[in-house]
């Protein structure tokens, strides 16, 4: 288990790595850094004083190693467009989008999962052919298409819920949050169900697939044919199994629910940092864009070393493969 | 009274092409403390009845007509939750696969707790003694603490008796047992069958046991029932059945279990189902291009010899080589393969046999040794056109008919490939041609060319693969356990197959087996393996007869004995 955790924190540095270059090449070759800093009417020797001030006349190396380990600490340099250290405007916008993956996420495995059971154990009832076909619908329709049409419905003709940004939220110092507003609360709800559709049909057709699958097994009919009850044999023996390979499949979703939160931020002018992002590519502010990339290669390395770690937990066939 | 009544049932499968008769009316009866074989081959409807008798039939199949009775009391019309009440409490069912009847993720304790608590209702501290208590009867050392552990931390004969306490936790009545012993070893077959016919005794249940395997029925059964395509066509006392049969079929089934006694030139009557395909020799094959002289060079006596042939696994991953943990497979093997002789490789499952043949045939690099093939060390040839030399002179033919054919490929393109891939032919035509041959000469007959795999039975395809191996004019052929997959009908077709070719052809075979019978009928000499190592090697005749290493007498020990089965009677009929 140690050597295992080991080679996947190098897998994980490696990557890393490897997207802080990429991040920081942006620096290199899309536009030059001090034109987009200056305004027209700097003079020649100005900029060369800037440029000099700034370090950008080291070599390569030497500028990646200084931007790598400013990175660690969590230091991104400052916004060409803002003039506030990207660090800050990160700070601020984060809890937006982690809230919104948050409540996309269990919103997804709470009715995407007991929907897979279901539609997996009455495979021919007409509800779970019911409940397909308009999966069909969460996986095939593009996001902002959704949301457009979840705001046409509910904002514009119901008038129910607002339809644009986090409503009133909580400053607790650290984080500001939606959750402890009615309005905040309100604000969340189209939004995040424009995110969690996709992951909830995906998840819903996962865990459907997998089940068929184990309800096949021979330890399933061996537990029929000892006489347990269909609840056991279903929720306590088969649904367990069936959610050993979901895991690794969700959690990466997870991963994906805060990176592709983009485009329902920007339909729902939810100021997180998909929304943050978005503007910095139309102002070409490369600092906000190399540490918005380099943030979510490090949430998605995270989350894949817990969803190995969690691995563990469940299967006990891996925890004891070391031991004999 | 009897305890099982089962009166002319029928099981029927619709689908789309019509209804499949699955039983066709069958009449079966089982008393306390009796042990009541069902045998038949693939297909013959077995373990349908097994299912139907405690309503888990799978859909689409359904019991068309027919009752069953437990005690005088039919079970056959129950709704769900009746029959429910009735599976484990008064009926326990074993089924075939230890390795996949048990949940991975759940500890043997939590298994047989939920299913005792379930059954008896004594809460969990009483549950938890009763199971360890039962884990105890069926011979699992330690079981206070094994009762903690997962199913994979089992051996596959310990969880079977992991499985048959299970069914035995709430003391049921009668037990079905499909295939108990057919995924185990020899050796751990003979204990589960003794654990389980002691537990009949002990306990006065009655006993169901499907099986396709004569060894099992002449080892446990007191009653047997014959049954072929859906009909049950004898019964009868094991005595009566095994030595005096009826029946054609029983007669023909019989004929087909390899003897462990003798050894006899082929096996002699086995066609009772499928008729074995007239092998039309409307062409000499000395004279075909199979049987033209091979541009080999003329091998002295051994054509294969290994030295000291080592294989090492890595049993425990770990960053740096020397915390690296190595399993040896096979451990320091040497032997020698006579030119035109048969060897034979016996062994239990995980004694390296097949790494062995893996490794003559270089799809395995031997840790270290050597691998000598007409003169040559094949283990030092670098060259890949080389070795293609020396790959087409040897062909293999694998267990598993259902995955050793490329289900894509017609069966013209599959035979055809290795005369493509080391030009063989000068032109299509004659490829073609030869693939016609050589389809015929397998008894498979022209029309397969055009067909695909997934079309033909296991014995077909197994016949495929081996028209596939002719296909280079090999002069070495690895048969590793060709027929285990098999029935034993086709069994006996198969083998007969082989002998006559590897006869025409000049051949030399090794031939691996778990299975001793089987051996004694292929092989000119044996070699034992245990544990990754050679432990005998002699005459086949000797072996038998006069063997010489205590695991080889310990394993002819637990051959079934087939001394009940009339050979005698049978061959005069041929």
């Amino acid at each position: 288990m140690v050597s295992f955790l080991f080679k996947r924190l190098i897998q994980s540095f490696i990557v890393m790595f490897t997207v802080a270059l990429i991040a920081f090449s942006m620096f290199r070759f899309v536009g030059d850094p001090i034109n987009n800093m200056v305004g027209q009417d700097t003079t020649q020797e100005q900029r060369e004083e800037l440029r000099e001030q700034l370090g950008l006349n080291d070599p390569f190396v030497v500028q990646f190693l200084r931007f790598a380990g400013n990175a660690v600490v969590g230091d991104f340099g400052i916004s060409y467009k803002f003039k506030v250290p990207v660090s800050e405007m990160i700070a601020e916008r984060m809890p937006a989008t982690l809230e919104l993956a948050f409540v996309s996420a269990v919103l997804a495995l709470v009715v995407g999962i007991p929907l897979g059971v279901y539609t997996a154990l009455r495979r021919n009832g007409v509800i779970s052919k019911m409940v397909m076909t308009m999966s069909l619908f969460g996986v095939s329709l593009p996001t902002f298409l959704i949301g457009i049409l979840l705001i046409l419905f509910f904002g514009v003709v119901l008038r129910w819920l607002p339809t644009f940004g986090r409503g009133d939220v909580v400053d607790l110092g650290f984080w500001t949050t939606g959750f402890l507003t009615k309005s905040g609360i309100l604000s969340l709800i189209l939004p995040s169900i424009t995110l969690a559709l996709f992951q909830m049909t995906l998840i819903m057709r996962l865990v459907r697939a997998e089940m068929l699958e184990v309800l096949r097994t021979d330890f399933v009919k061996f537990a029929k044919a000892r006489g347990l009850p269909d609840r056991s044999v279903h929720f306590k023996h088969a649904l367990k199994n069936t959610l050993v390979p979901v895991i690794t499949i969700t959690g990466l979703q997870l991963g994906s629910l805060i990176a592709f939160a983009i485009i329902t931020e920007s339909v729902f002018q939810w100021p997180g940092m998909g929304l943050m992002f978005i503007q910095a590519i139309a102002d070409v502010d490369i600092p906000i864009m190399a540490a918005y990339l380099v943030l979510i290669a490090f949430f998605f390395v995270v989350i894949n070393m817990i969803v190995d770690i969690l691995y563990y937990a469940v299967d006990p066939r891996l925890r004891t493969s070391d031991g004999s | 009274m009897e305890l099982l009544q089962i009166n002319d049932l029928k099981i029927q499968f619709p689908s789309r092409r019509g209804t499949v008769d699955a039983v066709k009316g069958v009449t079966l009866t089982v008393k306390p403390g009796e042990v009541l074989g069902v045998v038949g081959e693939s297909g013959a409807g077995k373990s349908t009845i097994g299912n139907a008798v405690i309503g888990l039939l799978e859909p689409p199949g359904r019991v068309a007509g027919g009752d069953v009775y437990l005690k005088g009391e039919q079970i056959n019309n129950l709704d769900r939750d009746a029959i429910r009440k009735i599976r484990g409490r008064r009926i326990g069912m074993i089924f075939q696969d230890p390795l996949t009847s048990l949940d991975p993720l759940q500890t043997i304790e939590q298994q047989l707790v939920e299913t005792i608590d379930l059954h008896l209702k004594l809460g969990a501290e009483k549950s938890l003694e009763r199971a360890i208590d039962l884990l105890d009867q069926v011979g699992i050392p330690n079981p206070a603490e094994r009762i903690k552990h997962y199913p994979h931390q089992f051996s596959g004969g310990m969880r079977q008796r992991v499985v048959i306490a299970l069914a035995l936790c709430a003391e049921p009545e009668v037990i079905i047992a499909d295939e108990p012993t057919t995924a185990l070893d020899v050796s751990i077959q003979a204990q589960i069958l003794e654990l389980m016919r002691r537990l009949c005794r002990e306990k006065q249940v009655g006993m169901l046991i499907i099986t396709h395997d004569m060894g099992v029925i002449a080892d446990i059964t007191d009653r047997v029932a014959v049954m072929y395509r859906g009909d049950l066509v004898e019964e009868g006392t094991t005595q009566k059945i095994l030595g005096d049969p009826d029946h054609p079929y029983t007669k023909s089934l019989i004929s087909a279990v390899p003897r462990p006694d003798v050894r006899l030139h082929r096996f002699p009557m086995v066609d009772y189902i499928e008729k074995e395909e007239d092998r039309k020799k409307d062409f000499d094959i000395s004279t075909h291009w199979l049987g033209q002289a091979q541009d080999f060079d003329a091998v002295e006596g051994s054509l294969v010899s290994v030295e000291n042939l080592v294989m090492k696994f890595i049993s425990k991953e770990a960053l740096l080589k020397k915390n690296r943990q190595y399993f040896t497979a096979v451990d320091n093997v040497s032997f020698d393969i006579r030119q035109g002789e048969v060897f034979g490789l016996v062994g239990e499952s995980g004694s390296g046999k097949s790494t062995v043949a893996r490794m003559i045939c270089g799809l395995y690099k031997p840790a270290s040794g050597s691998v000598n093939f007409g003169g040559t060390d094949l283990t030092k040839i670098k060259s890949e056109t080389e070795l293609d030399y020396y790959r087409r002179q040897m062909q293999m033919i694998f267990q598993d008919p259902f995955s050793s054919l490329n289900g894509r490929m017609k069966v013209m393109d599959i035979v055809a490939e290795p005369i493509r891939f080391h030009k063989l032919a000068s032109s299509n035509q004659e490829v073609e041609t030869i693939v016609l041959d050589l389809l015929e000469h397998v008894g498979l007959g022209r029309a397969a060319a055009l067909r695909y795999p997934h079309e033909f039975s296991g014995g077909q395809r197994q016949r495929i693969s081996i028209a596939r191996a002719l296909a280079t004019r090999p002069r070495f052929l690895i048969c590793d356990e060709p027929t285990s997959a098999l029935d034993v009908s086709i069994q006996a077709q198969i083998l007969n197959l082989l002998k006559d070719l590897q006869e025409e052809l000049g051949l030399t075979m090794l031939f691996i087996s778990h299975d001793l019978p089987v051996i004694r009928q292929m092989c000119d000499r044996v070699g034992v393996m245990k544990m990754g190592q050679l432990v005998e090697v002699s005459e086949t005749e000797t072996l038998f007869e006069a063997p010489s290493a205590p695991y080889t007498k310990e394993l002819l020990s637990l051959m079934p004995k087939l001394d009940k089965l009339s050979h005698s009677g049978l061959e005069i009929e041929d």
